[in-house]
Order: structure tokens, then C-alpha cells, then sequence
């Protein structure tokens, strides 16, 4: 079975996010990156599969020189082959997704796994285009997945329950936690990794359907105010609730 | 208190390969993920958490500089520190196990012992199926270990083992304790497993400190082991002296993990705690404790990363692993015991950690070389003249 899982390279969530001077890009001094949360679930359930069922699993990754970090530790954690699609500017996601595209089109593979967002842009968009664009059926936000006799069964979360649906191969499908917990890359992973290749390709420019103009912090949270400790605080608290805060 | 995110005032991090880089966010995650939720609980009752070990197996943290035909990673021993750094900064106690399975037990099998023992105990402790003691300290026999009183007499097909050891870290855990007894008056390196007749491990309770490990005695009583269980490299003192350097190694970097694991609360703590209005960071007394601690953390990450690349190179004096070991364990008590003073009240709290790192180090000063005996290591080094006694 040939698996294939699209991965990110991105701000560390727990990383404190600053603008940069242009307004449009962040600020990248300091900022430690990681492999997108939900990709690595996609690398990992390419890894179960592969386990379960024999193949090879190929991660892939758009942008620049810094992906091939996101890339050396999917490798570690058990990959075969890490694709890096070389272009440093900045795309939308549809531009990410014909990239992605194209690459996948001479891959061929079983089942393309996508996080279902990418954590810093949060589009939730590029798993779903790629279908779209190789012309396959997705099922998107998945929590569990069963692969039997060249089909795939796969839940995935719908506001206050699930769903189940059934597809045939080749699909694409978009993770969600709970899909599985991505292993640690083990030290003798991380050594082995080292002699795995990194293929690095080019891409063609693709010009944008979006631009982006502006990015925006989040409005300063004013600090807590404490206007008493007892019950006779309670109708002051009930009039600024009703009045400043409007609540109420 | 927000997730750890490292301590790099001096952009030390330039300094590390894409793998020892690797190695640290596996070992980091791990111990957000997996240790700090249950230290506490195991702390405070005073027991290991056992359900650790294949996890840490599973990841090669056991052995990890050994031959990969051992099932061990092949990593350098800056990686190999990395590791121990990251361990202590969840706790000293699996950080302890960590050391004494691939520095002590390991290391001492890889080096001293036959082809079949390296066959039969390496890839077993590799992967977490067996545990590891060593034996060297004796009730009368601790900072001058070459006193030793245990023996071991020559019989027909094997030895018999008489005497006793103390503050043995794992002991009563143990599936094999290295022993270290004098054979007609030369120390030698012996295997003894456990459930040997003669040979038992009562486990020693009424520790302050280090409570998430196991510390035992080792008792030997007529203990007859078969003659293949010596280790037939291993003679005189130096040979457990030789392993002692490589767990001290691993020490100086795990310092640096309580350390940093202390600076990093007790800055959040103190950006966060307001008092006359103002947060206790803003008080210049405050600031000097803070840069104090940075101070020390940037001084002894440099000095472990040196060291390493030293020892990769085969080129580290024992000397210089004393001054390492020494110097980044007495700054950790010292940053520890500030971290505790900066959050007041709650520094005695199990809610943070800097008390039980603060508790824990007291064991750390003292075990594979006390600070005093570090300092006359370092002394004779330098001077030429030997002043043990
Ligand atoms: C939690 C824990 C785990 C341990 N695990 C192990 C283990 O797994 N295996 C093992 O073999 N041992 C282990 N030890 C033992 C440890 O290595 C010894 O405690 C240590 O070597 C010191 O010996 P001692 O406690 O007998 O102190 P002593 O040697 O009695 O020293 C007492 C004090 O006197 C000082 N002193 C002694 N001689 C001199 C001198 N010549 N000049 C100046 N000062 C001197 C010392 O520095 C110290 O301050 C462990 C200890 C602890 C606390």
C-alpha cells in the first residue's frame, strides 16, 4: 500500500506570536517551529496502516530549507521517503494545495493523509482542494478509519455526533485528534532517519487567488478588577455586568 | 504555568546537531507528556514509576552511546547528555534509573564483560525487560569505596559472595546488580541475579529526598554464583571508578534539567505574582536572583556541551567531569533554594516542583562523589598533590 502524508512546518503553539513590521507576516526571531499537531497524526496513521498492511509511506512538505526539519522527523518517526516541494514565498491555500497537487498526481498513492488544519494559518482548506484537484473522494475531520478489501470506512465528527461513511481507494482523508497518538521519534528512529533521503523539487509559481492584507492581534485583555469578597458585592457586579459589559 | 520552552540566553542551541535537536523535543515531550502529570503522586508516596521503563526503552534512552547490534541507539554522548538533561528536568529520581541502567549496568557489561554476558544481559536491558543495579557504596565504605569490605572466594565452579552494600539506587527492583567485591584483595566487577540464594535486597525507606527512586541494600550471605557471572575485564578500583565517570557525565547535563525546570517557574512566578502593586519582577531584588539563575544555567550548559564534544572525541579528562559534575549540581541547589525563596509560600507547595528538586539535588550533591570529594579530585588535578588523606 503506497501512503502519503502532506505536513507542515509551523509556529509552536505554545510560542508567543508577534507581527512583523509589514503587518501581513509574523514575526519568526525566537519563534521555535514544530510539525503542525494534526499532520503528525497523519504521519502516524500512515505509519499504523503501513504496519497493518505492508508499503511505504512518503511525507511531503511545501516551502523552504526550515521544512526539512518537519521532514527529518517524520522520517524518524518511521517514514520512508520525505519529498521536500521547494518554494519560499507565500501562498495561499490554494496555491499550497495545487503544489501539492501536482506532486501527488505522479505519486499515485493509496490514501493521501492531510492534518485537518494546518495550526498557523488555520484555513482548513488545502486537504479537501487537493481531492478536488486529483479528482478523488475525501472524508475530512477524521476520528477513526478501517481499511478491508480496497475500501475505507472512516468516522468523522458532525456537531453533536458522527458520522460514518464508506469510500472507495484511492481517497484523501483529513485527521482529527483522537484518530490516533502519534508516537515519539525513538532514538534509533532519529539515527536511522539519518540515512533516509530528502528529495527536494521544484515547483511552479501559481499566481494567488487570495491576498492577504492584513493580520491583526487579538485586542489586549484589560486587567481583573475585584469589587468585593462578600454577597454585598453582588449588585454593583450585577450593574457593571448589565451596564460595561453588557452581558447581561 | 505555561509549557517549558527552554532556556538558550546564549543561543547554545546553534551549537547542536538536527538530531541532539531531535532527541531533546522527543525526550522534552515526553516528560510533559508523560512524566510531570505523575511525578507528584509517586513523589510523595515514595515509589517509582515502573509503568515508565518499557515507555523509555521503547524511545532508547537506556544505553544509548552502545552498539546498535545491542538493539541500543549508537548516539553521541552529547546526545547521550541531552537525554539525562531533559530526564532531570521532569525528576532526578528517573533520571537516577536512566544513569544507573546505561551508565552503571550497561556500560560496566559493554566494557568488562565476555561476549555472552554482552549477548545475554545487553539487548534485554536495552529494551526495559531486565533492570540494573550497581553496587559499590558499603555502610563503612562510601567516599572511599576502595576500602571495601565485601569479598568473594573462589569455589568450585563459581564464587561465594559475603558482605553488604548500602544506597544502592534500583537494588530491590533489580533483575541483575553489579557488584564490586574483593577477590584475594583485588576489586572485581560480579553479576549476581536476582533470586540467587544468599542474596537479597530490602528496600531502604525514610528518604527526604529522591523519593521517586529506589534505594536499597544489597545483602550476601554464602551467595554462590556460577564462575561466567565475573566480569572478566574488570580489575581494581579504577574499573568501577571508569563507570562512575560516564554517570557523572550524564549528572552534570541532568543538573542543568532541574535547573532549568526551577528558573523557568520561578520567572513565570514572578512576572505573574503582583505585590505593592507591582510584579515581584520589577523589584530589583528579584531581578538579581533571576539573572543570577540564567547566569549559572548559560555557564553550565557551555560547560556540559564542551565536555561532551570532548568525550566525543575521546579527549575528556575524569578531572574535568568532576569539575562539571561538581560546579552545575551545587549551582542547581543553589538556583533550586532561590526559586523556592521567590515564590514564597507556594516554593513549598507540590503544585511546583523547585521543592522536590531542591530535595532531590541534596542526594544529587552527594552521590557519585560527594562536592567535597569532587573538589579534591579537581585539587590533585591542578596541584599535583593528593590530599584524600
Ligand atoms: C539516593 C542515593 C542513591 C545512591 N545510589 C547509589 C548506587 O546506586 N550505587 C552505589 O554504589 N552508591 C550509591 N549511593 C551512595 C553514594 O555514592 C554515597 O553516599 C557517596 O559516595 C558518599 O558516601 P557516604 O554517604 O558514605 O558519605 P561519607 O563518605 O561518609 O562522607 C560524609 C561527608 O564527609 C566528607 N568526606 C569524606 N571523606 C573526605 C575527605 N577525605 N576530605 C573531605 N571530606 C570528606 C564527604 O564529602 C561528606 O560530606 C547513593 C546515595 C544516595 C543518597
Amino acid at each position: 500500500m503506497k501512503l502519503a502524508a502532506c505536513i507542515n512546518h509551523v509556529p509552536d503553539t505554545a510560542a508567543k506570536i508577534n507581527i512583523a513590521a509589514d503587518g501581513k507576516t509574523i514575526d519568526k526571531s525566537g519563534v521555535t517551529y514544530v510539525i503542525s499537531p494534526y499532520d503528525e497524526i497523519a504521519v502516524e496513521e500512515c505509519l499504523r496502516l503501513k504496519e497493518k498492511n505492508g508499503g511505504d509511506v512518503t511525507v511531503i512538505s511545501l516551502g523552504g530549507d526550515a521544512h526539512k526539519e518537519t521532514l527529518r522527523k517524520a522520517l524518524a518517526m518511521g517514514a520512508d521517503k520525505a519529498v521536500l516541494l521547494r518554494d519560499d514565498s507565500v501562498r495561499d491555500s490554494s496555491g499550497v494545495a495545487r503544489a501539492l497537487a501536482d506532486y501527488l498526481k505522479e505519486l499515485s498513492p493509496d490514501i493521501v493523509f492531510f492534518g485537518k488544519q494546518s495550526v498557523d494559518y488555520d484555513d482548513g482548506a488545502v486537504g479537501v482542494m487537493v481531492a478536488e484537484m486529483l479528482g478523488l473522494p475525501s472524508v475530512s475531520v477524521v476520528v477513526k478509519l478501517d481499511i478491508a478489501d480496497g475500501k475505507a470506512t472512516a468516522e468523522r465528527e458532525i456537531e453533536g455526533g458522527r458520522e460514518v461513511l464508506e469510500t472507495s481507494l484511492p481517497a484523501v482523508f483529513t485527521t482529527q485528534k483522537g484518530l490516533n497518538e502519534p508516537r515519539y521519534p525513538s532514538l534509533k528512529g532519529i539515527m536511522g532517519a539519518k540515512s533516509k533521503p530528502i528529495e527536494e523539487r521544484p515547483t511552479s509559481p501559481v499566481t494567488a487567488k487570495i491576498e492577504l492584507l492584513l493580520m491583526q492581534k487579538p485586542p489586549a485583555k484589560p486587567a481583573g478588577r475585584i469589587i468585593g469578597t462578600d454577597v454585598s458585592a453582588v449588585p454593583e457586579l450585577v450593574r457593571l455586568l448589565h451596564e460595561e459589559a453588557k452581558v447581561i | 504555568m505555561s509549557r517549558f520552552q527552554g532556556v538558550d540566553y546564549f543561543c547554545i542551541d546553534e551549537l547542536l546537531s538536527e538530531d541532539e535537536l531531535l532527541v531533546r523535543k522527543t525526550v522534552r515531550d515526553y516528560v510533559d507528556q508523560k512524566v510531570l502529570p505523575i511525578i507528584e503522586k509517586h513523589y510523595e508516596e515514595g515509589t517509582f514509576p515502573l509503568h515508565l521503563v518499557p515507555q523509555m526503552a521503547e524511545l532508547g534512552l537506556f544505553g544509548s552511546t552502545l552498539p546498535a547490534k545491542y538493539g541500543c541507539a549508537e548516539m553521541n554522548n552529547v546526545a547521550y547528555g541531552i537525554v539525562m538533561q531533559e530526564l532531570e528536568r521532569g525528576d532526578s529520581g528517573i533520571r537516577s534509573f536512566a544513569s544507573v541502567q546505561s551508565a552503571l549496568v550497561m556500560y560496566p557489561i559493554f566494557t568488562f564483560g565476555s561476549q555472552k554476558q554482552k549477548d545475554h544481559w545487553l539487548p534485554k536491558l536495552a529494551a526495559g525487560l531486565a533492570v540494573g543495579c550497581f553496587g559499590l557504596t558499603e555502610p563503612d565504605y562510601g567516599s572511599n569505596p576502595g576500602g571495601l569490605i565485601t569479598r568473594a572466594e573462589k569455589r568450585s565452579g563459581g564464587y561465594l559472595l559475603n558482605g553488604a552494600k548500602m544506597w544502592i539506587t534500583n537494588g530491590s527492583i533489580a533483575d541483575v546488580a553489579v557488584v564490586w567485591a574483593k577477590l584475594d584483595g583485588e576489586i572485581r566487577g560480579f553479576l549476581i541475579e536476582k533470586g540467587t540464594k544468599g542474596f537479597s535486597a530490602p528496600e531502604m525507606k525514610g528518604k527526604h529526598s529522591l523519593r521517586a527512586s529506589v534505594t536499597s541494600e544489597l545483602v550476601f550471605q554464602d551467595c554462590l554464583i556460577p564462575e561466567e557471572n565475573i566480569l572478566p575485564e574488570s580489575g581494581g578500583l579504577k574499573s568501577p571508578l571508569k563507570c562512575l565517570s560516564q554517570a557523572r557525565y550524564g549528572i552534570a547535563w541532568g543538573a542543568v534539567g532541574s535547573s532549568m525546570a526551577c528558573y523557568d517557574v520561578a520567572l513565570q512566578y514572578a512576572k505573574s505574582r503582583i505585590q505593592f502593586d507591582k510584579p515581584i519582577a520589577s523589584f530589583q531584588l528579584t531581578q538579581e536572583k533571576l539573572v543570577q539563575m540564567v547566569t549559572e544555567i548559560t555557564k553550565a550548559q557551555l560547560l556540559c556541551l564542551q565536555l561532551g564534544r570532548l568525550k566525543d572525541q575521546g579527549k575528556e579528562k575524569f578531572a574535568q567531569i568532576s569539575l562539571a559534575k561538581r560546579n552545575n549540581v551545587h549551582e542547581a541547589l543553589g538556583i533550586a533554594r532561590t526559586a523556592r525563596e521567590i515564590l514564597g509560600a507556594n516554593g513549598i507547595l507540590n503544585e511546583y516542583p523547585v521543592m522536590r528538586h531542591a530535595a532531590n539535588l541534596e542526594s544529587v550533591k552527594t552521590y557519585e562523589g560527594t562536592h567535597e570529594m569532587h573538589t579534591l579530585i579537581v585539587g590533585e588535578d591542578i596541584t599535583g598533590i593528593a590530599a584524600f588523606a
